[in-house]
Order: C-alpha cells, then structure tokens, then sequence
C-alpha cells in the first residue's frame, strides 16, 4: 500500500488470512472516500480515518461486508454534519472576521 | 523576550490573543513544520494551554474542534486528560457533529478503570432511545468498544430493544453491541440468546454475521448455549451452501469468492457446534467438502475461506478421506508463491503432526524445502514441523537434510536445530555408528550452540559401543587436530584420546582412512589444547587429566607429561592445580599404582556423576573387569497387551532402575557383575522355548553380594536348517521386580547350530516376591514371521528365594 503500513492485533484463534481482507477492505474504503488515499489524507483527517472504521468493524468485529453499504452510511453522517453547519455558518463568519 | 518564542515559520501567523482558535487542519500543520521535538512540544504546549482556556471559558461553538485538535495531541502521545469532561458535554449536545467528536473522544479517552466513564451512560441511554439512526450507532459503537460490565449492565434493555428494531443499520450494530456485552457481562448471555435463533432467518448480510458472532460468543462461553444452538446447523449449512453455489454478487464478493468475511464465520461456528458432535459432523461433511473443492483459490479471499474450512475439518469428526483433503490442501498452501499462505500452513500442519501424522508424512519434502525459506518466522517453524517428522524409516534422509540445513541456517536457529537433531538421533538412531556420526557433525558444525550435556551423552555413547573406539578416537582426533575451538568436541575429543589413545596409535582401523599418527603429536595436541585461551576451564581440565591417562598408555617415556604435569602444579586455575599436584604426586610417591588407577574407565551411568569423579573412583574399580555395555531401553513397554498375568509389570520395566543415586552407584553396579568367587550353588539352566529347531534356553545366576538381584542370560540357538532373523525377545515381570534387559548380542542365528543370541536380563528382587516370567519372541524363519508369547513354567525356586 505505497507508504502506509497496517498493523492489526487478533487472538490465537483468528484466522490470519481473512485479517488480511479485513485491513485491505478497510484501505479500500479509505481509497474511495479519500480518492487515491495517502498518508497525508489519514493525518489530516484522522477523525474521518476513524468515522470509517467505526462503519465497518465495531467492538472488534465485522459488522458490514458491503462495501457500498459502508460508504454510504459514511456520506450521509457527513451530510448530517455539514446540514447542521450550513445552518450555523452566517455566524461563523461574523466570529471569524472578529465581529461577535 | 516574548517575540522569540514564537516559532520561526515562512507565513504570518494570525495573532493569537484576537482570532479564533486554529482549524484542526491547521494546527496539524504547524505541528509538522516543527523541525525538532523541544519546537513540536512547544507548539503542543501553547495550543493546549488555549484549549484549555476555551473548555474554562466554555465556549459551546468550538468546543469539538478544539476537542479534536486534542485528540490529535493525544495521538501524538501528550497528555489530554483534561478533555474527559469536554468528551461529556459534546455527548450531551444537541448537534451531530458535536455528538461524532465527543463520542469519538470517549471513546480515545474515557477508560473503564476510572469512574469518570460511567457518566456517560446516562447520555447513551438517551441516545439509543431517542437519537436518530446515526446517533445510534455512534451510541452503540462506543459502547462497544469501551463500555465497563456496569455500562453494559444498565444498558443492556435498551440494546435488546434495538435488536427488534426494522432499520438493519441499527439492528447490525445492536447484535454487535451485545457480543460485547457478554464479553464483558457473562449473565447478559440470557438476555441475548433468544432473538438469535429468529435472527438467523434474516438476509441482510450483515445482521446474519453479527448474529453468527453473537451465537458464537454465547456458544464458547457456556455449555448449555452450545447444545441448544446444535439444532441450527442444518440451517447455517443451507446459508453456507447458498453462499458458495450462487453466482457472482458485486455487492459482497471479493476475486470470485461470495462474502468471505461471512463464509470464514460461519465455518468457525460450525467447527465449535460440530467439535466432538458426531451428529453435527456428519451433517456439515459434505458442504465442507464441497467449498474444499469448489473454492477458487486464486487469490487470498479464497484461501482464506479455503484454509477456515482445513481447520473446521481437522477439529471435527471428519470422515478420514476429508481429512486426508484436508491435509492436502495445507501441503497444497506449502508451495503457494505468497508467503502468508506458507506462514499459516506451517503453523497449522505443526499442530495436527500428531494427531495426523501419516497425513502430514506425505508433505515432507515439501516442508523441508521450506527450510530454505529467508524469512525467520517461516525457517523456524519449517524446522519444528522438520524435526517433529522425523521417524525410524526417514531419519537417515532427514538428518542429511537438517545437518545440511545446521551448516547454513540462521544463528538463532542454530541451538534448536543441533538440539532437534540430537534428539532425534537419540531416538532413531539406526546404528551406534551413525549416531556417534552424527554427534560428532553437529559438535563441529555448531558446538557451541549445543546443551551442555550433549558431551556427557557423547562420552557414555562412545564408551559403551566398544566396537568402535577405534573408529570414534580416530574421527575425533581429525577434528580435535583440525579446529580445537569448538568446547563441545574438544572435550569429548580430549576424553576419547585419554581413555583409548592406545587404539589410536595402533594403526589399522578398518572403517576409516588408515592413519599414522606419531605419539609426540597427540601430546602436542593436548598440550596445545591446554594451553589454548579458548579452551574453557573444563576444557583443560579434560585435557590435562587426557595427558595423564596417556602416561599409561603410550609406549614411550614419561617425561613430556610429567614435565606438563609438574608446569601445573602452579597454575592459577585451582580445579587445573589441583589434579596437577595429585597426578604429580601419583607420579612421584604411587608410581607402582599408576597403571592400575588410569585403567580404561568403567561405563558412566546415564544419569551418574561427572566423568572426571569417575577417575577418582576408578582407583577402587580398577580390579574390576569392564563393564557390559549400556543397558539399552526395556523394550517392555510393546507387552502392556500381555500384563494380565503380570499386573502392570512394564511400567517398572521402563526405566533402568537407579540402583543408587550416590556417586558410589556406579561402583555397586559394577560389584554386581559377577566375576570373583563363583556363586554357591549353581542353579540348573532352563529350556523354555523350542519350535523347529529353534531352542531358548536360561541360566541363572545369583551374585553372592547381592541377594536381590538374580541375571538371567537367554540363550538362543538353531539346529534347523533355515537362519533365524530379526530375532527380538522382551520380557515382562511382576510389578514389584524390576527388569533391565541389556542389549542382546546380535539379531540373527544361523543355520545348523550357528552362533547363538544371548542378551542378558538383570532382575531385581528386594522382597524376595516369587518370580514370573512372561516372554514375547518375534523372529523371521523359513520365510515365515513367527511370534510367540508365552509365561515361563518351572522356574527354579533358587532363583528368587
């Protein structure tokens, strides 16, 4: 995976190869939502690099298998997230420019 | 003054006192741009003192984004305690994106070993009750993944609501979540166990893996679960079947292979339902032959899938052809180009060896072709696998392999490999020769690597196969002469040139290149291996007590020993001092002495005291003739089918009883032979066998020094006109005797009264219990393999009471 190096903890019982799949199908979500992920794209959006994760393994386990599915749960989260900023921003701007 | 402090960076940077705290992004930024660790802690240390300020001051709007550039500080490895309570606020807070970082900073930073943690439950509660579908999941993956038992406790009605919940988002996280919670809060089982069964009817594919892994849970951790969830193997048998025969589905498929994450799940929980269920197995055989066969296994996704099936049918009651697949498919993994796939066959074929090992048999060549792997984790278990196959019928080819495998592998390697060699040479060896070969090429490939008693064994090896004396003192004198460096060697090379250095100068030794070695070379030898700075204490101390055996056994003068003898006398080394002033003395005032205190040492018992004791004790022996050779391991142990007469009379049998564990054993083994005075009253000798002219006969005899102990030697002859082979006798007595047979004195006994087979039996009898005799001889003759088991009838009453 170019620069990026995964490391992942499993139990004696575990099967090494389908942990394999599992940190591939992760990368390939990073890719997809990230576009031809980088290292760069995971340090600065390392919030998002665990939105992710937590789509698609919770407490440890598989919990979704379609790719689509995953993705999709993502884009509607991030949605819910700019809707409410979107609602927020005249705001904003006024603190940004250093008007209350 | 202040303006230095502030760190040197190409861009204006806003002034801090007026503008809004940074964007995450940015802060990231500067802390990259920091060219050394005091500049990064220093930038570190000024953001979090405003962030800290914010969470004093309050501020509602920021709030997450500062939690965020926390988190990313704790990522980092610096302190972030002080946002736990930040982690709370956000949780609590209407907006979805506050909710997303706090949750994912409780998650980073709330921990269930403080109480701080739990007052977050209350919050969560509400969440899963009321929030929207995402804010329940956010809800739900936090609690599972740093939930205490008293979360999960207190929470676990509102999960199991959410397990009936329509949204399959919901629901998959909520089956999930309750894994979790049983993980930590065993009672919980009861709560969760009933929606499993109807879960299982659904076919979204991730609701179906959370219930798998939920019944799995529930299944590993009580006994009962496991029983009542047998009933479902038909039906996860038809999921599985389903899975594999239908075509290609894009939305879970991986390379061909239809939703592996989901197929590897179900195989493990039908090894756990069938592990030990002959019912469950019988149901599951054929699904798993079919994925073993129809799994395509060009990429990873299918070998996974494939290698989850090999291990679900070596844990079940597999029919024995299945099990042969496989073992096959692992050796099949053998030759896979990816190293992963090579790694886990390893591993797995280690740990059926056992239980399967003609099976695995099959794959040697492969597994040791695999020694030559360049990766260490794979090497190491190549060699594990290696030794564990070693047998009787291969152990001459895999030794050659393995040896040549010691001469190049990897130095952390090396110890376990001359061990495992050692070992198994010890238990296969075909010929006292080849073992004694053996030793002597592992002690020059790699003898510093080997156990420390790896020299004790050699010496007692040597010492009790006389017939090769000749051969073993000339060997080792080669490799003594070539490389004293190896301590191992040279102190087995420096015992053997010491006790038969006769043999070596004598010249012709038939199994080896005709050697002429002059007596002034061997003292140079020794002399130089005493002087060596690589020759370790003991080393020398070998070496010089070597020298002093010589004196009795060269033909010339003295006067190169006694000169080497009397330099030591005033070394520094106390043990090496020592035995130069005794051996000195021995030279000076006990003369007349010498030669009967240097004789050729008597056989060191295998668990006895240090060779160097024995020459100490060998002053008292020395009258003595030499002992018989080692008493090889009571073969007793293939008689346990015939101990009904005997109550158990082989586990005894096993061992070479310890006589005496003092270091005046050897002596008392010794005085047991019988050689002075005759014994009183001869006991009459005993046929006890005849079958075509093959004839068994025994004598007794009672050594008059011990009564306990009673030697019968068996006597085998042939007055017909075919050979014996092959002949083999084991013997078996009452439990409360002990038996030692020694090693008989050959297999075969010609035709027309050829030389007959005698082996000698050492009985022991404290109590004085009435001797019984069972006898199993297996022999080849007239083409024939004859076996015959019989007790001993007519024993003479002499020879217990």
């Amino acid at each position: 995976y170019a620069s990026l190096y995964f490391c992942c903890a499993i139990e004696d019982q575990d099967n090494e190869l389908i942990t394999l799949e599992i940190i591939h199908r992760y990368v390939e979500l990073l890719d997809k939502y990230f576009g031809s992920v980088c290292e760069l794209d995971i340090i600065f959006n390392f919030e998002k690099a665990y939105f992710i994760l937590d789509e698609f393994l919770l407490g440890g386990e598989v919990q979704e298998t379609s790719k689509k599915n995953v993705l999709k749960a993502i884009e509607q989260a991030d949605l819910l997230q700019e809707d409410a900023k979107e609602a927020e921003t005249p705001r904003s701007v006024l603190e940004e420019i250093g008007l209350t | 003054m202040p303006g230095q402090r502030v760190f040197l960076h190409s861009r204006t940077l806003p002034v801090r006192m007026v503008a809004p705290s940074l964007k995450l992004q940015d802060l990231i930024e500067e802390i990259r741009g920091a060219k050394t660790q005091a500049q990064e802690r220093e930038v570190i240390q000024k953001e979090c003192a405003h962030i800290r300020a914010s969470f004093r001051d309050g501020d509602p709007v920021h709030r997450h984004r500062q939690l965020a550039k926390l988190l990313y500080v704790h990522m980092l490895g610096y302190p972030a305690h002080f946002g736990q309570m930040e982690c709370l606020k956000l949780i609590a807070s209407s907006r979805f994106t506050d909710k997303r970082v706090g949750y994912l900073g409780a998650m980073l930073l709330l921990d269930e070993r403080h109480d701080a943690h739990l007052l977050i439950t209350n919050s969560i509660k509400n969440d899963l009750s009321q929030g929207i579908q995402p804010v329940q999941g956010l809800a739900l993956c936090t609690l599972s993944t740093m939930g205490s038992a008293e979360m999960c406790r207190d929470l676990a009605p509102e999960v199991e609501k959410l397990l009936l919940q329509p949204s399959p988002y919901v629901r998959k996280k909520a089956i999930l979540t309750a894994v979790h919670m049983i993980r930590k809060v065993p009672e919980l089982s009861s709560v969760f166990l009933p929606p499993c069964v109807h879960l299982l009817h659904e076919r979204h594919h991730g609701i179906l893996l959370g219930t798998i892994t939920l019944i799995t849970e529930l299944c590993e951790r009580s006994p009962a679960a496991l029983k009542h969830f047998r009933k479902v193997v038909p039906q996860l048998v038809q999921i599985l079947r389903t899975l594999v025969t239908t075509g290609y589905s894009t939305e879970h498929s991986i390379s061909g292979v239809s939703d592996p994450f989901l197929q590897v799940q179900i195989l493990r929980l039908l090894r756990i339902l069938g592990r030990n269920h002959e019912e469950s197995s019988e149901t599951m055989n054929d699904l798993l032959a079919q994925v073993a066969t129809n799994t395509d296994t060009s990429r990873n996704a299918g070998n996974a899938v494939l290698f989850e099936t090999v291990l679900t049918i070596m844990d079940i009651h597999s029919a024995a052809g299945l099990r042969v697949l496989a073992v096959n498919i692992l050796g099949r993994f053998l030759l896979n180009s990816d190293r992963n796939i090579r790694y886990v066959a390893l591993t797995s074929l280690l740990r059926l060896v056992q239980s399967d090992h003609s099976a695995v048999q099959r794959h040697r060549p492969t597994v040791v072709d695999c020694l030559q792997e360049t990766d260490a984790s794979l090497s190491r278990r190549a060699l594990e696998l290696s030794l564990a196959l070693v047998n009787s019928s291969n152990v001459r080819a895999m030794m050659q392999e393995l040896q040549a495998f010691l001469e190049s592998c990897p130095p952390d390697l090396r110890a376990d490999c001359a061990s495992g060699i050692l070992l198994a040479a010890e238990r296969f060896a075909p010929t006292k020769r080849w073992h004694i070969d053996t030793i002597l090429h592992v002690l020059t490939t790699a003898g510093t690597h080997v156990r420390d008693d790896a020299v004790a064994n050699l010496t007692q090896l040597i010492g009790g196969a006389q017939e090769l004396h000749a051969y073993s003192v000339r060997r080792l004198y080669n490799a003594l002469a070539e490389d004293i460096s190896q301590q191992p060697l040279v102190q087995v090379a420096a015992w053997c040139i010491g006790e038969y250095g006769d043999l070596l100068l004598e010249g012709n030794c038939e199994e080896i290149e005709p050697l002429q070695v002059d007596e002034e070379e061997v003292l140079a030898l020794l002399e130089k291996v005493l002087q060596s700075h690589m020759s370790l204490p003991a080393t020398r101390g070998y070496a010089l007590t070597a020298l002093m055996k010589l004196s009795t056994r060269l033909q010339g003068d003295n006067n190169r020993i006694r000169q080497v003898v009397s330099i030591y006398r005033s070394c520094l080394d106390v043990e090496l001092q020592q035995r130069a002033v005794e051996y000195d003395t021995l030279f000076r005032k006990y003369d007349h002495m010498r030669a009967a205190i240097l004789e050729k040492m008597p056989l060191v018992e295998r668990d006895g005291p240090q060779a160097d004791e024995e020459a100490k004790q060998s002053k008292e022996a020395a009258q003595l003739s030499e002992a018989a050779p080692a008493p090889t391991e009571s073969q007793a142990s293939q008689l346990l089918d015939l101990l009904d007469l005997l109550d158990r009379a082989s586990g005894d049998a096993q061992h070479p009883p310890p006589l005496d564990p003092s270091p005046g054993g050897a002596l008392v083994y010794l005085l047991d032979l019988p050689c002075a005075p005759p014994p009183p009253a001869p006991i009459p000798d005993l046929k006890v066998f005849e079958r075509e002219g093959v004839q068994l006969n025994l004598s007794f005899i009672r050594p008059p020094e011990n009564p306990a102990l009673l030697l019968i030697t068996i006597t085998a002859t042939n007055s017909s006109e075919g050979d014996v082979t092959n002949f083999i006798c084991q013997a078996a007595v009452p439990k409360s005797l002990q038996l030692q047979l020694q090693a008989p004195s050959g297999n075969t006994v010609p035709a027309r009264g050829g030389l007959p087979i005698t082996q000698l039996f050492r009985i022991l009898n404290p109590n004085k219990a009435p001797l019984r005799l069972k006898l199993r001889l297996t022999y080849n003759h007239f083409h024939q393999s004859v076996q015959e088991i019989f007790e001993v009838n007519n024993l003479p009453v002499e020879s217990w009471q």
